[in-house]
């Protein structure tokens, strides 16, 4: 591979990445306006993102008699009051109206004899969501206004004097660098994987909970713009069935399984119940000697066994195999450990720093989902709640802006671009290949930074390491070599996970306390500390991560940025 | 977790190279898919029930207690079937209908 080919393409509105939230922001937008919009892809938008193996229920919903408050009231206290009451409470009061919506667009939702939604547990509905992302995408194909790209992945959004310009991507496939002229965008790339040392590091190292391909693309061109970011070191370890790391959930909530050690004692009651308190005691269990963990399955009847196999087969059909294959859930108990750390907006409130109307503290660009910090357990319906609230807010932004896409060199920042990106097809480091590099730096967070060596504990000692660490690989990753358009990916994967790697130490650091258990285990400060009631941000700076504390933003409050 | 093709199966539609969400999925010069990275599959099954013909496989790596099943799908209406073969030839078939609802 030599050169690559420049192709401009302009629009109005460019939606980064056509997930959950990309997707939805699309059909609100095409419904209100009839500007240009476009979709940038990595994959392609029939089954990209989270819900590319469809998903098990509806995790966030106001169920009856409930109201918005109740579903902010369970978020904050799961936070331990580290999330923004303007977003949690924005984005409960549109949670019921965005799921009469996807079932118009023909999600399955199981009903009770009187025509009302099964409910599971108090903020739960039960569904089909094996093909929901196939409905969504089938949406987005009749919008006359929407253009979609698929394969074309993101590497940096173009900003001058600190408002959004456009974005820079190359094809995953041919050897193209797109220039996209934009004068809004929406940030909607998910969350991250694979920072950490995963719990299958051979054959399977991609079978990990969070999609594997969301690499962080949007949040890294964020940081690299100077984009606020909020609440990472509040990461997000899912506790998932061994091997396949396959939801838990459905199997504790259906059958009413519970979390046993290996001398058969129910341990969940003894560690509280939120969702840090269920992995820690598991991780507790394992440290003294207790493990391995199970949930209590052996046992039940074969027509609750012939469900949960469907019910996997729904979202994770690899335990459905692995049942077939290894034994029944009615014979034995399901094994159970904690995955590696993520940075997910959706579980936990790691992401961009947002406006109560998601916009991130760049003029213009905005952020929904995974990808946008602040507001905890918003799932699937909370995702495209947000994406429904910032349609709305670009609306009104390219309503006031003027003139559009201005006084901005595309022509040199092209150039600039080819450059960049030609320059991995030329370089001299060829002992190492961009996975070598990406095992290194999954190793180092993993044994320095909190991975599952160490039980999620770190301290500062051992961030310090992984702070030098990380920082020689940046430097070595600047001259990995790529042979086709699929390396040169891998490489801006690599480098956008290096980058966060940075910005999660210095929360780490910031943090001194423990708030919640595993989440950001402190080994330094093991208990929650008052001072700390606050938000950890950070942004770049003449090329140094600075962490900035804010106060904690209540429901019912407005908040903007204060652009200087 | 990976997949494998079973090229004489194959009819090179392409539509599991189209929807795989790490574009894993290549079509030869001879029109038939093939796993570029065996080892960056994210096991979604996206693209066993997207193949019209049943010739992707689906298995679970040795590490995670693979021991040679493999997997694939064939789709009638709202119907998918789920065909399970072991090693030793004995075959499970379960069944889904996109139009059910989880009862978990
Ligand atoms: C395995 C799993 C199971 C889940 N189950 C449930 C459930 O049962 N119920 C529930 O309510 N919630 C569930 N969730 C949570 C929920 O699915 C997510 O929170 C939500 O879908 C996130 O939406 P998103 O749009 O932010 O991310 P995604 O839907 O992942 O979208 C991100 C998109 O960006 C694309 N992208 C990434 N990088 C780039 C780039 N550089 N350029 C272009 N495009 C890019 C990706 O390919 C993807 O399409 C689950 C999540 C996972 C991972
Ligand atoms: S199972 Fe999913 S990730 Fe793996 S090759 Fe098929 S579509 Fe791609
Ligand atoms: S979907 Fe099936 S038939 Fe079509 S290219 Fe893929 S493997 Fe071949």
């Amino acid at each position: 591979m030599e050169k690559l080919k420049i192709e401009y393409i302009d629009t109005d509105i460019l939606i980064a990445g056509g997930g959950t939230a990309g997707c939805y922001a699309a059909l609100k937008l095409a419904g209100k306006t009839r500007q240009h919009i476009m979709i940038a892809e990595k994959a392609n938008i029939k089954r990209s993102g989270c819900l590319a193996a469809g998903v098990n229920a509806l995790n966030a919903y106001i169920t009856k008699g409930r109201t918005p408050d109740f579903y902010v009231d369970y978020a904050e206290h799961d936070a331990e009051g580290i999330a923004r009451g303007d977003l949690l409470l924005t984005m409960s009061e549109r949670l019921n109206k965005c799921t009469a919506e996807l079932e118009k667009l023909g999600l399955v939702i199981l009903k009770n004899s009187d025509g009302s939604y099964a409910e599971r547990g108090t903020r739960n509905i039960k569904i089909n969501g094996e093909n929901i992302k196939p409905i969504l995408a089938a949406a987005v194909y009749k919008l006359p206004s929407v253009k979609v790209h698929n394969h074309m992945n993101i590497i940096d959004f173009i900003v001058k004097d600190n408002k959004i310009y456009g974005a820079a991507a190359i094809d995953v496939q041919k050897p193209v660098l797109y220039i996209i002229k934009a004068s809004a965008v929406l940030c909607a790339t998910g969350g991250t994987a694979g920072l950490y040392r995963p719990n299958n590091p051979g054959f399977s190292r991609h079978k990990m909970w969070y999609p594997p391909f969301n690499t962080g693309a949007g949040m890294a061109a964020g940081m690299r713009s100077g984009a606020e970011m909020t609440t990472l070191e509040m990461r997000f370890i899912a506790l998932r069935c061994k091997d396949t790391i396959a939801p838990t959930g459905t199997i504790a909530q259906g059958v009413g399984a519970k979390q046993i050690n290996s001398r058969n004692e129910i341990y969940e009651t003894k560690y509280g119940l939120s969702t840090p308190n269920r992995l820690y005691g598991t991780v507790m269990e394992n440290a003294a000697g207790n493990g391995p963990c199970f949930l209590r399955t052996a046992g039940i009847s074969a027509e609750q066994e012939i469900d949960l196999k469907k019910a996997y087969l729904n979202m994770a059909p690899s335990q459905t195999l692995k049942w077939i294959e290894q034994g029944s859930p009615r014979e034995q108990n399901v094994e159970i450990e904690g995955t590696e750390p993520y940075l997910v907006g959706g579980h936990a409130a790691a992401g961009f720093w947002i406006s109560t109307e998601r916009q991130t503290t760049i003029k213009g660009l905005f952020a929904a989902g995974d990808t946008a910090g602040g507001c905890p357990q918003k799932y699937v319906t909370g995702a495209i709640a947000e994406a429904d609230i910032a349609a709305e807010a670009i609306i009104k932004y390219l309503d006031a802006l003027s003139p559009a896409k201005k006084g901005i060199d595309y022509q040199g920042i092209a150039e600039l671009y080819k450059e960049q990106e030609e320059h991995f097809f030329h370089t001299s480091l060829k002992q190492f290949l961009v996975q070598d590099l990406e095992e290194a730096m999954q190793k180092i967070m993993d044994e320095y930074a909190g991975g599952i060596k160490t039980g999620y504990k770190y301290n500062e000692a051992g961030l310090s390491i992984a702070k030098r660490e990380i920082e020689k690989l940046s430097i070595l990753s600047d001259e990995l070599t790529a042979h086709d358009m699929h390396e040169l990916t891998f490489i801006h994967e690599l480098k956008d996970r290096l980058l966060i790697c940075l910005f999660l130490i210095e929360h780490l650091k910031a943090r001194k306390e423990t708030r919640w258990h595993s989440f950001a285990e402190n080994a330094d400060y093991p208990d929650k500390d008052n001072a700390f009631e606050e938000y950890i941000n950070s942004r770049l700076q003449n090329g140094q991560i600075k962490i900035i504390c804010r106060p904690i933003i209540k429901r019912g409050s407005h908040y903007e940025h204060n652009y200087q | 977790m990976s997949i494998t093709i079973n090229e004489e199966q194959c009819i090179g539609c392409g539509r599991c190279s189209e929807v795989c969400p790490g574009t894993l999925i290549e079509m030869t010069a001879q029109h038939k898919a093939a796993i570029l990275y065996p080892r960056d599959c994210w096991g979604c099954a996206s693209c066993l029930k997207e193949c019209p013909v049943g010739a992707v496989r689906f298995f679970l790596g040795p590490d995670i207690g693979g021991r040679g099943a493999v997997m694939y799908t064939k789709r009638n209406g709202s119907i998918t079937q789920w065909i399970i073969t072991k090693p030793d030839g004995t075959q499970t078939v379960l069944e889904t209908d996109s139009r059910a609802a989880n009862k978990y």
